[in-house]
């Protein structure tokens, strides 16, 4: 493949084609494919960046997404971060609003035993990308056993409670300050 | 047919772009640790804008399509109250404010990055943000493959292409297009097939 892009044609293009891979609601299950474009295919920015970008977003309120913006303008300034958020966001939003124009004079209705076949089918990839995208930031965090030990007491406090995750990134922040990751 | 589309709302219950805006902004910008729950509680608890049913069913679709939910769903629901102008003002709300706000944290990072402490307290951060994803999928994972009441072959099939999704983006690191457009039709095959 071609390892030479220009970094805004080369964001917008591939970023755009991506956002519409993102299949069954998580922009962070692109993270490794855009790992492996803007750090291992083009060297625009380092893998601890890249951890960073994503972790300072899910620290920020909004969308868990605009890791892309930070993304965006460690490659290539401002114009990077509208270029890369604009990317990955317009292209399914331009089609769920045409979808929803259409479905309002109920055009759709003969569709749905394919839109469950679709929900459904695609379920279990979209897992298999999830976990690929914690795979890919484990990794990028370029950090050891303890690091992977938090991320393991993460998965199952996530899992057993239903406290908001902002409390758990702070105590990650307070945890890794303390030395002890 | 006098039911509403979302192409002409209902006059009692029409907002203007700008209050779709204002409305998107506020709960995206109070939206620490995942917007859902912030907009259900705006949308449906405290503006009323939306039943708590037809919330359900928006955000069922949004997951269907490609693209992040939230967004989706910011689309369906400015589309609803407020028409077209309204759909794209929903999302603007939605994405603006927080992108300044990540862009801070990013010069932030520029100027203290090196800070050893600020370094430590980030791979902590990073550490969870990574659990978090992975406790995502094990969710999910849980609510496909358990108890749904599918042939044990089907949802055998359905494991396959979840693990061939991970080995191949994750560990192999190849393009996610192929990789999706190889196991999308494979794996919406097996579900129409497989249908219980």
């Amino acid at each position: 493949m071609k390892d030479e892009d220009s970094p805004l044609t080369g964001m917008l293009g591939h970023f755009a084609l991506i956002s519409m891979m993102a299949v069954g609601g998580g922009v962070v299950m692109l993270a490794p494919d855009i790992h492996r474009y803007v750090v291992d295919a083009n060297h625009w920015i380092t893998s601890v960046q890249f951890s960073a970008a994503y972790t300072l977003a899910q620290a920020a309120p909004g969308p868990n997404m605009l890791y892309v913006t930070l993304i965006g303008y460690w490659v290539a300034g401002l114009p990077g971060a509208l270029v890369a958020t604009g990317a990955i966001v317009i292209p399914p939003a331009a089609l769920t609003l045409a979808l929803m124009s259409m479905n309002g004079s109920g055009r759709f209705a003969s569709w749905a035993g394919f839109g469950r076949a679709v929900r459904i089918g695609l379920a279990p990839v979209s897992v298999g990308l999830l976990a690929a995208g914690g795979w890919v930031l484990a990794g990028a965090a370029q950090a050891g056993a303890r690091h992977l030990i938090l991320a393991a007491l993460t998965v199952v406090v996530v899992t057993m409670t239903r406290i908001n995750p902002i409390w758990l990134i702070a105590m990650g922040a307070v945890i890794g300050a303390l030395g002890l990751v | 047919m006098s039911r509403p589309t979302p192409l002409s709302p209902p006059e009692q219950t029409r907002r203007t772009p700008l209050e779709m805006f204002m409305a998107f902004s506020s709960l995206s910008l109070s939206g620490f640790g995942g917007v859902m729950p912030f907009a259900y509680r705006a949308l449906v608890e405290r503006l009323k804008w939306i039943e708590p049913a037809e919330f359900a069913s928006m955000v069922g679709v949004a997951q269907v399509l490609p693209g992040p939910t939230i967004c989706n769903l910011a689309v369906m629901v400015g589309l609803r109250r407020s028409g077209r102008l309204g759909a794209v003002t929903s999302l603007l709300g939605m994405v603006l404010g927080p992108m300044v706000i990540v862009l801070l944290l990013g010069l932030l990072f520029e100027r203290f990055g090196g800070v050893e402490t600020v370094q430590a307290a980030l791979k902590g951060m990073s550490a969870v943000a990574a659990g978090l994803i992975f406790a995502t999928a094990v969710k999910m994972g849980r609510s496909v493959f358990f108890n749904t009441g599918r042939r044990p072959f089907v949802t055998g099939l359905m494991a396959l292409w979840c693990l061939l999704a991970f080995i191949a983006v994750g560990l192999m690191t190849w393009p996610l297009a192929l990789v999706v457009l190889a196991l999308a039709p494979l794996a919406v095959a097996t579900a129409w097939w497989g249908k219980a």
